[in-house]
């Protein structure tokens, strides 16, 4: 055990029992899973990516590059760092050579996002943050404060003095000051991982195992962000530094003050940084025996007599060259003689690297600091701050007064004792053998990975990242990204100032997709629409297609039948007698005004101003390239109302479409849009029989051809209940569809199922109507067109009016290539063996004599866009865009068909009825 | 994610909105007074200008009213928001 009593922040008179590569160990509450392995002296974690050499803890929080666990319970995550997962009762781990599994079974767990609105964020609870947060609360300020580890406090140790008091009593004064406060949310174990435009910020909250939600998203609004996420210590290379048992100097700092973690008890200290020497000296006070190795020409004067006081030895002017050790560190060899310093523990300190990550994320612009030996940010960004070790601001007193100047007065600063500083050495490696030096442990990329990338001609950090893959692990570089800039500048005998970083781009850390998902999974991944008669459907067995967000009946099989069966019954029933389907999806806009018909005149092919009222229009729209993108029926409800329809899927379009128009361009226009979609519900009643049907359920209205004709509509009453009878058909059947507040739809659909019961009313889904309305040549909009069709392309120009002046559209119509005979026309395909079934989306080809497709290129004259079996026909069909079709029809071409070229017959689009007799029963 | 002031409903994220283009592009009193390469470049041709731009944004998870933006194309920052067609 290398636990030390009267250190750390952790519940000893609790002990939990974990699983680790399948030993049994025991925790303490406050543990991470890489202090607890420490603890007990496990030190290599896993294997490395690449070359499988061992690897340990490099560092002790989020910069850490080598400690990857995957954890198998409670819930399997790959990939975590041992040193940010807490330690729960029966978590089961195992260390990995940087791959893990993903789970194979649902995630149970519930993940959560939430809003939040303040005047100032603070990121980072640290000395700076804690005072930028007090600060913006005694002023009153809505304050949001957030920081990555589980409790405040930052990189405080407990050592520091503030408002002399002990710095850890100060923190938790600050936080019981912000507990008090209104308007103050303070959440730990929180990291903002993303900065966006306007003050925009989002953390992930971690809640704990157990927790609902487990995780949370917090998408945080700041009128002024405050970035004090502190600094990451970086390490030096050298040969065989990815050794178990080489640390970062703070990390082992950390893991004593934190966790109660001796992590050596022989210890070597390798610096150019002052910093290095607080951990020398708490080790040694732990109990450790302690050596420092500095590579600068003189040791820091104070920190040299602190040391020398306790009989720590300090060598200045030499540096570590390499180790040696197992899978564990047992010497560092040291200076140009490589002299064997035996050690359990290799610290290590090149300096720090400012996190200045989120200020990164916005644009912020960092430099290169010569004293500073690291990059800082450069320059101001309107509403973001950055303080602290940030901001590359380490001592203490200096850290406090940026803190309380964010957000207040400097002078309202707590107060800390100034400290000593001394030049900090510029040094991102010693001399070595470059294939040995590990620039980036996680990737196993080395010095020489570099050299090759300089050698290859590579003068850009992010040319160099790319090539090496350093900085790409799940740490981004955090320790490495720097000492690849320093390692490439060097070789490139160019200044780090001028090379700069990689960029920075969120998210910081990793974040779980199903914490960015949060609820909007399974069900409500996306919003499902179901109409007001689904349970009916679903109560007759039918299938669903998705439309857009709409569940649509697509055919109702009976037992034994496949779809192919269902819809042949079910066409079937609708030309032999009659069948009933659900419209209510289709995309309904109410338009009103006086100046009503001169929009849609404006916005359709066709004349609608002259519409009766009383009658129904079909109609066409184009954009203004005379592209058609939407149609469907026009019914005058009014003078100065009329109710347009839209096809299911495009019916927001279409109101887009209109409103856009209507603002935009023609504001004097005295008419409204609203959509009526969900308020009416349409059922339509097609087939020969259909009149005996509507008659029974409505006795008191008359439904001959004389009084109730083809695209006439009326209103009548059931039992109260308004009801529109509309003589509209999509199938070329006596048709009427019957339009009811979406209220009283099931009970319609009830009713009109068990009135047509004499006729055995079919039931009929959405593949069924479209077999129906391709019999008849009736194109879909966006299956049969693809934003290139115009309306004489789809052989409408009856529904294109000449007597407009203009209309959307009709100026592009004028263009020459639109008199091109060489477009593609919808036509009719039918295949001559009468019986193969043409995939929709097939090519269609010229049929060559041999009957053999030759070599490409081969001359695409269109494609396949609606292949069905009709019942009716009594074989396979299909309507194709081809070009120059309606000047071919009666040719043979051909449509490749796996390896068969199947011989198809051009023919007119309808095929079911000509002659349009049906239509009136 | 940035912000957007909509004229009728004040700042709301951009996610609400819906791009329209470039503003200030009339509908041609006589579109077939237009030749060919008049009217493609009504329909077809945007200016794509480095700095200022005028656009059209429409507030669609919110009132549904367009609006009229002046926005720099290098920060993406909004100068001003207007109701569409009003000048002040
Ligand atoms: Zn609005």
């Amino acid at each position: 055990m290398t636990r030390v009593d009267g250190y750390g922040r952790i519940d000893r008179t609790r002990t939990l029992s974990f699983t680790f590569d399948g030993i049994v160990r025991t925790a303490h509450p406050g543990d991470t899973l890489a202090s607890a392995l420490l603890a007990q002296g496990v030190t290599t974690l896993g294997t490395s990516v690449r070359l499988g050499r061992p690897r340990g803890v490099l560092g002790s929080w989020t910069e850490d590059p080598c400690g990857l666990v995957q954890i198998e319970e409670p819930f399997p995550e790959p990939m975590l760092l041992a040193t940010t997962v807490d330690v729960v009762d029966g978590l089961v781990a195992r260390g990995v050579p940087g791959r893990g599994r993903l789970a194979e079974v649902a995630d149970t767990a519930r993940y959560d996002h939430r809003h939040l609105h303040c005047d100032v964020l603070v990121v980072g609870a640290g000395p700076a943050g804690l005072v930028a947060a007090r600060e913006a609360a005694r002023a009153g300020q809505d304050v949001v404060l957030v920081d990555d580890r589980p409790t405040p406090g930052g990189t405080l140790t407990g050592t520091e003095m503030i408002d002399g008091r002990p710095a850890l009593e100060f923190v938790d004064a600050v936080a019981a000051e912000l507990a008090a406060a209104p308007h103050v949310t303070h959440l730990q174990a929180t990291t903002a991982f993303g900065h966006y435009d306007d003050g925009f910020v989002l953390a992930l909250e971690r809640c704990g195992e157990g927790s609902d939600p487990r995780q949370r998203v917090h998408r945080i609004r700041a009128g002024r962000v405050v970035v004090a996420a502190g600094a990451f210590e970086r390490p030096i290379v050298f040969e065989d530094a990815d050794r178990p048992g080489v640390m970062l100097a703070s990390a082992a700092r950390d893991l004593l003050h934190r966790h109660g973690v001796l992590a050596g008890r022989v210890v070597v200290v390798f610096t150019v940084d002052d910093s290095a020497y607080a951990a020398a000296l708490d080790l040694h006070r732990a109990g450790a025996a302690v050596r420092v190795v500095d590579a600068r020409a003189e040791a820091p004067a104070g920190w040299a007599r602190r040391c020398a006081d306790a009989g720590i030895v300090v060598e200045p002017g030499t540096d570590v060259r390499g180790t040696l050790g197992d899978d564990r560190v047992r010497a560092a060899l040291v200076g140009e003689a490589r002299r064997e310093v035996p050690c359990d523990l290799l610290l290590v300190s090149g300096g720090w690297n400012p996190t200045a990550h989120l200020f990164s994320h916005v644009g912020g612009r960092l430099a290169f600091d010569d004293e500073l030996v690291g990059f800082r940010p450069a320059g101001d960004l309107p509403g973001t701050a950055v303080v602290g070790a940030a901001h590359g601001t380490y001592a203490l007193a200096d850290v406090l007064r940026e803190g309380a100047a964010a957000t207040g007065s400097a002078t309202d600063a707590p107060h800390a004792e100034p400290e000593e500083i001394t030049p900090r050495g510029t040094l991102w490696r010693t001399p070595g053998d470059p294939a040995r030096q590990f620039v980036d442990i996680a990737r196993d990329a080395t010095v020489a990975d570099i050299a090759r990338a300089v050698g290859a001609g590579m003068t850009s950090v992010e040319h160099v990242k790319r090539y090496t893959t350093i900085g790409t692990a799940h740490d981004q570089g955090k320790t490495s990204g720097i000492l690849a800039s320093g390692i490439t500048a060097e070789l490139l005998g160019r200044p780090v100032g001028a090379l700069g970083t990689t960029t920075f781009r969120p998210p910081y850390t990793p974040v779980p997709f199903a914490a960015l998902a949060g609820r909007d999974r399974g069900d409500l991944y996306d919003p499902v629409r179901t109409t007001p008669v689904h349970d009916r459907h679903v109560a007759l067995g039918a299938e669903f297609e998705d439309v857009g967000q709409w569940k649509r009946a697509r055919h109702y099989p009976r037992p034994g039948e496949d779809m192919a069966a269902a819809v042949l019954r079910e066409c079937a029933a609708v030309r032999g007698a009659v069948g009933m389907m659900d419209g209510s999806t289709l995309g309904k806009i109410d338009v009103r005004g006086p100046d009503a018909g001169v929009l849609l005149d404006h916005l359709y092919t066709n004349l609608m101003s002259t519409l009766k009222v009383g009658r129904v229009r079909y109609g066409v729209m184009c954009g203004n390239d005379g592209m058609v993108f939407d149609d469907g029926t026009v019914l005058r409800l009014a003078e100065d109302r009329f109710l347009v329809t839209t096809t299911t899927g495009n019916a927001a379009h279409v109101l887009d479409w209109m409103e856009e128009w209507v603002q935009t361009e023609w504001p004097d226009l005295r008419v409204r849009l609203t959509s009526v979609t969900e308020q009416w519900s349409i059922l339509a009643v097609a087939g020969p029989r259909s009149r005996d049907v509507i008659g029974r359920v409505f006795a008191d209205v008359d439904v001959s051809n004389e009084a109730f004709g083809f695209m006439t509509w009326q209103d009548t009453e059931l039992d109260g209940v308004p009801v529109r009878l509309a003589r509209i058909s999509f199938s070329g059947e006596l048709a009427v569809e019957v339009t009811v507040a979406s209220w009283y739809a099931a009970d319609l659909w009830d009713r009109l199922l068990a009135a047509g019961e004499p006729w055995g009313i079919t039931p009929y889904g959405t593949e069924t109507m479209h077999v129906l309305r391709a019999e008849k040549g009736y194109p879909i909009i966006g299956q049969d067109t693809d934003g290139t069709v115009t309306p004489h392309d789809l052989g409408m120009a009856w529904a294109v009016s000449k007597k407009k002046t203009d209309f959307v559209g009709k100026r592009s119509f004028a263009r020459p290539l639109n008199a091109d005979p060489q477009r593609k026309h919808l036509v009719s395909l039918l295949p001559t063996d009468a019986a193969t079934m043409l995939p929709e989306g097939s090519q269609i080809v010229d049929l060559p004599d041999d009957g053999l497709l030759p070599p490409p290129p081969v001359a695409m004259l269109g494609h396949v866009t609606s292949s069905y079996r009709s019942a009716e026909l009594g074989r396979p069909f299909a309507l194709a865009l081809v070009r120059g079709g309606r000047d071919r029809v009666g040719e043979v071409v051909a449509v490749p068909v796996g390896d068969q070229l199947v011989a198809v017959e051009i023919g007119d689009t309808v095929l079911v009825d000509p002659e349009g007799a049906r239509r009136d029963g | 994610m940035q912000l957007i002031t909509c004229p009728w409903c004040g700042p709301r994220e951009e996610t609400e909105f819906r791009y329209g283009g470039q503003a200030d592009l009339a509908y041609p009193a006589d579109p077939s007074a237009l030749d060919d390469e008049q009217w493609a470049r009504f329909v077809f041709f945007r200016d794509n200008p480095e700095g200022a731009f005028a656009e059209r944004w429409c507030h669609d998870a919110g009132c549904r009213r367009w609006l009229r933006a002046v926005r720099d194309t290098r920060t993406y920052v909004f100068a001003e928001t207007r109701p569409y067609g009003r000048t002040a």
